[in-house]
């Protein structure tokens, strides 16, 4: 990771307080160019959060939130967010689901399908475009609902733990699968989990936050060379640094 | 195995409904109950040809009846329910009050209604908007609250306005459950417009039974609630129709 990387989402001392209890305090992340950043915490400590301020959900008590040079604070509408749930629209085909940010943007159904209807060789859901979300398997939702987070901003992704929800065999499935395509996407993103061998394997640098209010404890770099396939998860490296998240947790 | 539970579950209630006709039917014969207190199932079949010329204006009365109050009633309740949901002043302030409207014995205010609006179809439709309003609104509500506040989140983060997550969301979220409150409803409009008929009118199944039962003719009474009956399960069914047309995906849903 070279320095002359532009800055894609930069935050800047964010604090957000709910009926007087600190969740967040005195967060500062960056995420660079095509960078895969994760933030790896406890569950429930205010992961979740600080990705409704990113996005532009919640306005935070202090600190500010800039996206490419630009002050993002509260505003909604620039970067894409996808939750643990897939949250496919049951009544809408595939397709339309995908489509659904471009049609929210002003875009024609008849126009808004064609555009994304060449990603779905790249998403491995060829063939299923015109399929209901029930008719799909777990870890295709979760592309599909993936895919439809891309069409809304190809540049800047949030993913809270999109992969929560799955078996631990379509887990793993899925991860090397996202390895495979960010090559492809030339997308920066933003992670969140609290699995840790998931953090290592995926990301290049993880921030790692404490119980709540969230802090920052420590900045990790990944320093193991990609492309990455799931035979890291057993080497020296890979391990000494789960060891080091592992004590600082 | 699947479907011998179908035939099975058409089965075993039509054997019962035959076997409960004839138990029906015996009684009356042997004289168990006399013929003037309770007409057997084939004096209420034989009493269909004599209703016949002089029982259809009747049907038609009512049905439009129920038909205009139920529409009315569909109207009301949507946009109450999207003025509820979109200002929580409204909701705050109307809910309870509609709540303990429904405590009133609407046949205790139908003859009030008579008084009020005359003998003509007005109170009567009246009397259905009241019965049927309730069910849909409960369901309409019930529906735009139980929309994912993950998904709603998911839409505003990607900038949609009010009107595209109604339209895009919320709309065909509720569907299912404003369907379940139309189907009730739709059961209680055609009883709802014989309540109000009951009390005084020129026309309508209500007057009529009204009229049968004053000349002690109870086999037409009796068929006269078969005809009751017989409408209220096609309106049940048409609302069951539309549901499979307007939401495809559920039907492809319960089939796989």
């Amino acid at each position: 990771m070279n320095s002359c990387q532009k800055n894609k989402v930069l935050i800047k001392g964010v604090s957000k307080s709910f009926e007087n209890l600190l969740i967040v305090d005195d967060i500062s992340i960056e995420l660079r160019e095509k960078e895969f950043v994760t933030i790896l915490g406890p569950s429930g400590s205010g992961k979740s959060t600080l990705f409704n301020i990113i996005s532009g959900l919640i306005k935070p008590d202090s600190g500010k939130v800039y996206i490419e040079g630009e002050d993002f604070t509260g505003k909604t509408g620039r970067v894409s967010y996808m939750y643990q749930k897939d949250l496919l629209l049951s009544w809408k085909k595939i397709i339309d689901n995908v489509s659904m940010p471009l049609i929210i943007k002003g875009e024609r159904k008849e126009d808004a399908r064609e555009k994304v209807k060449k990603y779905f060789e790249i998403f491995g859901l060829e063939g299923f475009e015109y399929k209901y979300p029930h008719q799909l398997s777990g870890g295709m939702k979760q592309r599909a609902a993936l895919m439809r987070t891309y069409m809304f901003s190809k540049d800047i992704i949030l993913l809270d733990e999109p992969f929560g929800g799955l078996d631990a065999i379509t887990k793993s499935k899925m991860q090397s699968w996202l390895l495979d395509i960010l090559d492809r996407l030339e997308a920066s993103i933003l992670f969140i989990t609290h699995d840790i061998e998931e953090a290592i394997f995926l990301s290049d640098r993880i921030y790692i936050l404490s119980d709540r209010p969230a802090r920052i404890k420590e900045e990790i770099k990944i320093d193991i060379s990609k492309p990455r396939n799931s035979d890291v998860i057993t080497t020296n490296k890979f391990n000494n640094i789960k060891r080091h998240i592992l004590d600082l947790l | 195995m699947k479907r011998w539970e179908s035939i099975e579950d058409k089965v075993i209630p039509t054997v019962f409904f035959v076997v409960l006709i004839f138990l029906w039917e015996y009684i009356v014969q042997v004289g168990l109950i006399e013929r003037y207190i309770l007409p057997s199932p084939t004096d209420i079949i034989k009493a269909f040809p004599d209703m016949h010329p002089d029982i259809w204006k009747h049907v038609i009365t009512t049905v439009q009846e129920a038909a205009l109050g139920f529409g009315i009633a569909i109207l009301l309740s949507i946009i109450l329910a999207i003025l509820m949901d979109n200002v929580k002043i409204i909701k705050k302030a109307l809910y309870p009050i509609i709540v303990i409207s429904q405590t009133v014995p609407i046949i205790a205010l139908a003859p009030l209604f008579a008084a009020w609006f005359g003998f003509g179809k007005l109170p009567k439709i009246i009397v259905v908007v009241l019965v049927c309003f309730f069910p849909i609104l409960v369901s309409l509500i019930h529906g735009l609250e139980s929309v994912d506040k993950d998904l709603l989140n998911l839409l505003k983060s990607m900038g949609a306005s009010k009107f595209q997550i109604f339209k895009m969301v919320k709309f065909p979220a509720t569907l299912i459950s404003f369907f379940s409150g139309l189907r009730i409803a739709a059961t209680y409009s055609i009883m709802g417009a014989i309540i109000g008929e009951w009390l005084g009118g020129k026309s309508g199944l209500g007057v009529y039974m009204l009229r049968v039962k004053q000349s002690f003719a109870l086999d037409k009474f009796f068929g006269a609630i078969v005809i009751i009956v017989v409408l209220s399960i096609m309106l049940f069914k048409i609302i069951a129709t539309l549901q499979g047309m307007l939401m495809p995906w559920e039907k492809e849903q319960n089939k796989s």
